[in-house]
């Protein structure tokens, strides 16, 4: 059966993608705004995913906690995610009832209100859910490593924010922010399920058609410059076990190179899954890195992936240091693994492999309508639907020479922030 | 009440009988299948009857060890060939051992199933346990037991299970603990596994874009002569006494931001006649939209946490009613105290008649969303087995949700929940 795809623009500048599938009597709805931590300045880090939580908080029509109970109440799921370059809110309902989520999207795209009450009882929610990732060591390298990796692009901001602007941020900061982000012209309402486009369309038009578009906010935000040298990072901190995160400067997703970065990616540390929802990876067992760090026993796991971002971000490797060894035995056995690839080009052998994984988990990414409206949507925020819909295509483009060219501009030592989490000494 | 349609003229897009085929091999495994051709691609889960219910104490965590070990190497594969196969073609396949049983997962494009099956087949019936692997994979457990120690939610859980099961079995952690896990050796993986994995009471499901008799018919090929005559039985599971007062166990985990908080008590096993009851009493409580009356409470009206809810597991034996939160530690008394009221409040008072209503009809709304899925349809069909709640368990589901009164929801949660009797434990800085 071969889906309807619709794509259109209404004439406040909302972008409108719809895609009917008739297997389950579903509809999932996403809204997605052109904001997340990449639009934030020194001083109000974390707002962007704040204002997705004050969002939550309710409108004249539809006051606190009403939409939870109507969305609840019909077995529906709601909620929302806030990332490097946007934020999105959805809701998966039943599709005879679906027409809430449209209704209130359209209502809080424009009428959210921002009560002070709510805003302060909210700071101490989102400063708690800061200090539960506070918990993890990784997180804390992480955001070390972020960081260090960039020297004005907001890239190196966590999306959490820092505890100082979460605990400083106020009411008309946050409003101000929503207020310059939540506009038609700068969203993608991405639809996928059981409806008729003709008919979805006239909704859509009802209740989003009348939302003025507001001036388009104009923050310059410009590249950083190249690293120029590896940076180290050293993070200490409670705990037995130590980790190392590698970080290099990425491609931005629309680039050529990130494809070919992916297939880098998925021999050294296994192919991405590409559904949001429920299973559909592999594991990574065969990889060059598992074979050469796990089974060698000097670290005991190791992931890693690229984001696909609208500048150029990062590409991190996780690796967990084995009890017997230390951090520096990981990052000189780990070098040793890229060596070969700045060195020769990949054998086409294994290329083809990597293609051939990447088109089982693109089949299994089909395989709930939740996941096919995320990528409706999610691929607009960083180049457009063509990008999801040709992933393995492109993929299947790469060839050798590509990923030794790729391999030398991005896996060198000088692009990169190393960074270590050691127990602290007690 | 507003009757909420359920799949409103797909009424028989709910599994059932009529297209659930169920067959039992000979050797005692039974397979389900059910069809979905919207996507090439297969979901395939099931169990077999070994879990950490049968570690000896002094070596707990045997049974983790053991199902982790199943695709080290087989007698036609090592490590590195079998996951190349599954890997290569974007399949996935693992197995862990539970409580009371080990259960598998795998997911693959439906042209796989036939490896799949046999890969299945090779790590049940002729695991190797080679030495390097076993010592690797002990020295990967011990790792993430390190990190399970600076963990405050799976210590705060772990304590909380070593309040409410005190001397029963199931206080004891799955994975084990350091010592027990050092004192395990590779004899003793191959012991266990000899004498607990067997086909009798398996149970594999087979989900997506296949015929269902094929589906059958691959199994009873990969499987249909498994035997072993000297399985074991898993002993019968004793009651769990309920506590006298409220019990505290705190642990001090240095240099954390927050602390975790898991509180409750014992709950009733799956098959009891209060399940329905306290299926909708515990999503009242705290389950119900963002995190029910419990997020209500404490997150929405107090601030003090991201997530404070609550979480009922039913499975064979006694089972247990949480309430979990994350505070900041100088919070973690008032968070104790809003949620203790709580549970005043819920044993005292009917939840009202709105809450009822709202919560019956999350649970029949939601079905198409929990079935939508290959590996939602399966898990659901591995439960009805494992239960033995009947083909047409899901047809008869909507009654039994509706059947349920406000005075049930109260009666039943009185019998497991009291204010002056929980666990209550802690973990952070």
């Amino acid at each position: 059966m071969t889906d309807i795809t619709h794509f259109s623009t209404l004439s406040n500048g909302l972008t409108v993608h719809l895609k009917e599938i008739h297997t389950a009597p579903i509809i999932s709805t996403w809204v997605w705004y052109h904001v997340g931590s990449r639009n934030e300045v020194p001083g109000k880090t974390g707002i962007s995913h704040w204002v997705e939580h004050m969002q939550f908080k309710g409108t004249e029509k539809f006051p606190a906690g009403m939409l939870d109970r109507e969305i609840s109440r019909v077995g529906g799921v709601w909620n929302a995610l806030t990332y490097l370059d946007w934020t999105t809110y959805f809701e998966t309902l039943p599709a005879h009832i679906f027409e809430i989520s449209l209704e209130s999207e359209a209502d809080r795209m424009e009428n959210a209100r921002y009560d002070p009450d709510e805003v302060s009882k909210e700071r101490t929610v989102v400063i708690s859910e800061r200090e539960g990732n506070e918990n993890e060591p990784r997180f804390q390298l992480g955001e070390a490593v972020q960081e260090a990796a960039f020297s004005q692009h907001p890239y190196q901001n966590e999306v959490i924010g820092r505890k100082e602007d979460l605990r400083s941020i106020s009411r008309d900061d946050l409003y101000t922010h929503y207020q310059r982000y939540y506009r038609p012209g700068n969203a993608v309402l991405a639809i996928a399920g059981d409806f008729e486009t003709r008919a979805m369309l006239e909704k859509v038009n009802h209740y989003f058609g009348a939302i003025p578009d507001r001036e388009a906010a104009h923050v310059a935000i410009s590249p950083d410059p190249p690293l120029g040298q590896e940076k180290r990072v050293a993070v200490s901190g409670p705990g037995e076990t130590s980790y190392v995160q590698i970080s290099y400067r990425a491609p931005r997703a629309g680039d050529p190179d990130f494809f070919t970065l992916t297939v880098l990616d998925s021999l050294l540390t296994g192919p991405s899954s590409l559904n949001m929802f429920g299973s559909g990876g592999t594991s990574n067992k065969t990889s060059r890195l598992y074979r050469a760090l796990v089974e060698g026993e000097i670290s005991v796991s190791c992931h890693g992936g690229l984001q696909a971002t609208l500048d150029p971000y990062l590409y991190t490797i996780y690796l967990t240091v084995h009890p017997a060894h230390s951090p520096e035995d990981v990052l000189k056995a780990f070098d040793e693994e890229i060596a070969p690839l700045l060195d020769s080009p990949v054998k086409i052998t294994e290329i083809e492999r990597a293609v051939k994984q990447a088109r089982a988990l693109f089949a299994y990414s089909s395989e709930n309508i939740s996941n096919q409206a995320f990528w409706l949507g999610y691929t607009e925020m960083f180049d457009s639907y063509d990008w999801f819909e040709n992933y393995v295509s492109h993929l299947s483009g790469v060839t050798p020479e590509m990923t030794l060219q790729t391999a030398r501009n991005y896996l060198k030592p000088e692009n990169r922030v190393v960074g270590f989490y050691t127990p602290q000494e007690s | 009440m507003e009757k909420t349609p359920v799949y409103q003229g797909h009424r028989h897009a709910l599994p059932g009988p009529d297209d659930i085929t169920r067959q039992e091999l000979p050797n005692g495994v039974t397979v389900l299948s059910r069809s979905n051709f919207n996507s090439p691609t297969l979901s395939i889960k099931g169990y077999i009857l070994s879990g950490s219910y049968l570690d000896p104490d002094e070596k707990l965590g045997l049974g983790y060890l053991t199902s982790h070990g199943l695709m080290n190497g087989t007698a036609h594969y090592n490590f590195q060939s079998l996951y190349n196969e599954i890997e290569s073609v974007g399949a996935s396949l693992g197995f862990s051992a539970g409580t009371l049983t080990t259960s598998f997962s795998a997911h693959c494009l439906s042209e796989d199933l036939p490896l799949v099956l046999k890969l299945i087949a090779e790590s049940l019936r002729s695991p190797t346990f080679p030495e390097k692997e076993f010592n690797r994979q002990k020295t990967q457990l011990l790792t993430g037991l390190a990190i399970r120690a600076q963990d405050t939610a799976s210590m705060a859980a772990l304590l909380f299970d070593q309040i409410i099961y005190a001397g029963h079995p199931y206080e004891r952690p799955d994975e084990g603990f350091t010592e027990t896990v050092q004192a395990i050796q590779r004899q003793d993986v191959i012991d266990f596994y000899q004498q607990t994995y067997g086909p009798r009471g398996m149970v594999l499901v087979v989900v997506g874009a296949v015929e269902p008799q094929a589906a059958i018919d691959a199994v009873n090929q990969a499987l249909g002569d498994w035997q072993n005559p000297g399985q074991r039985t898993l002993p019968d599971i004793p009651p769990a006494h309920p506590l006298e007062k409220t019990t505290h166990k705190n642990l001090s985990i240095p240099g954390k931001f927050q602390s975790d908080i898991v509180m409750g008590s014992l709950a009733p096993e799956r098959l009891s006649p209060d399940y329905h009851a306290l299926r909708i009493g515990n999503n009242i409580l705290g389950e119900f939209g963002m995190m029910g009356r419990l997020g209500q409470q404490v997150r929405e009206q107090a601030g003090l946490a991201y997530y404070a809810y609550s979480s009922l597991s039913l499975s064979r034996g006694p089972g247990a009613w949480e309430m979990i939160a994350g505070v900041n530690p100088d919070k973690t008394a008032l968070a104790v105290d809003l949620m203790t009221e709580e549970v005043r409040r819920f044993v005292t008072e009917p939840v009202t008649e709105g809450e009822l209503a709202d919560t019956k009809s999350y649970f029949l709304g939601r079905m198409p969303l929990m079935l939508e899925s290959n590996s939602g349809v399966a898990i659901s069909l591995m439960n009805m087995e494992h239960f033995g709640l009947g083909l047409n368990y899901f047809r008869e589901y909507p009654q039994q949700v509706q059947a349920v009164s406000a005075e049930d929801v109260l009666q039943a949660s009185r019998k497991y929940l009291d204010p002056q009797r929980l666990g209550i434990a802690i973990a952070g800085p």
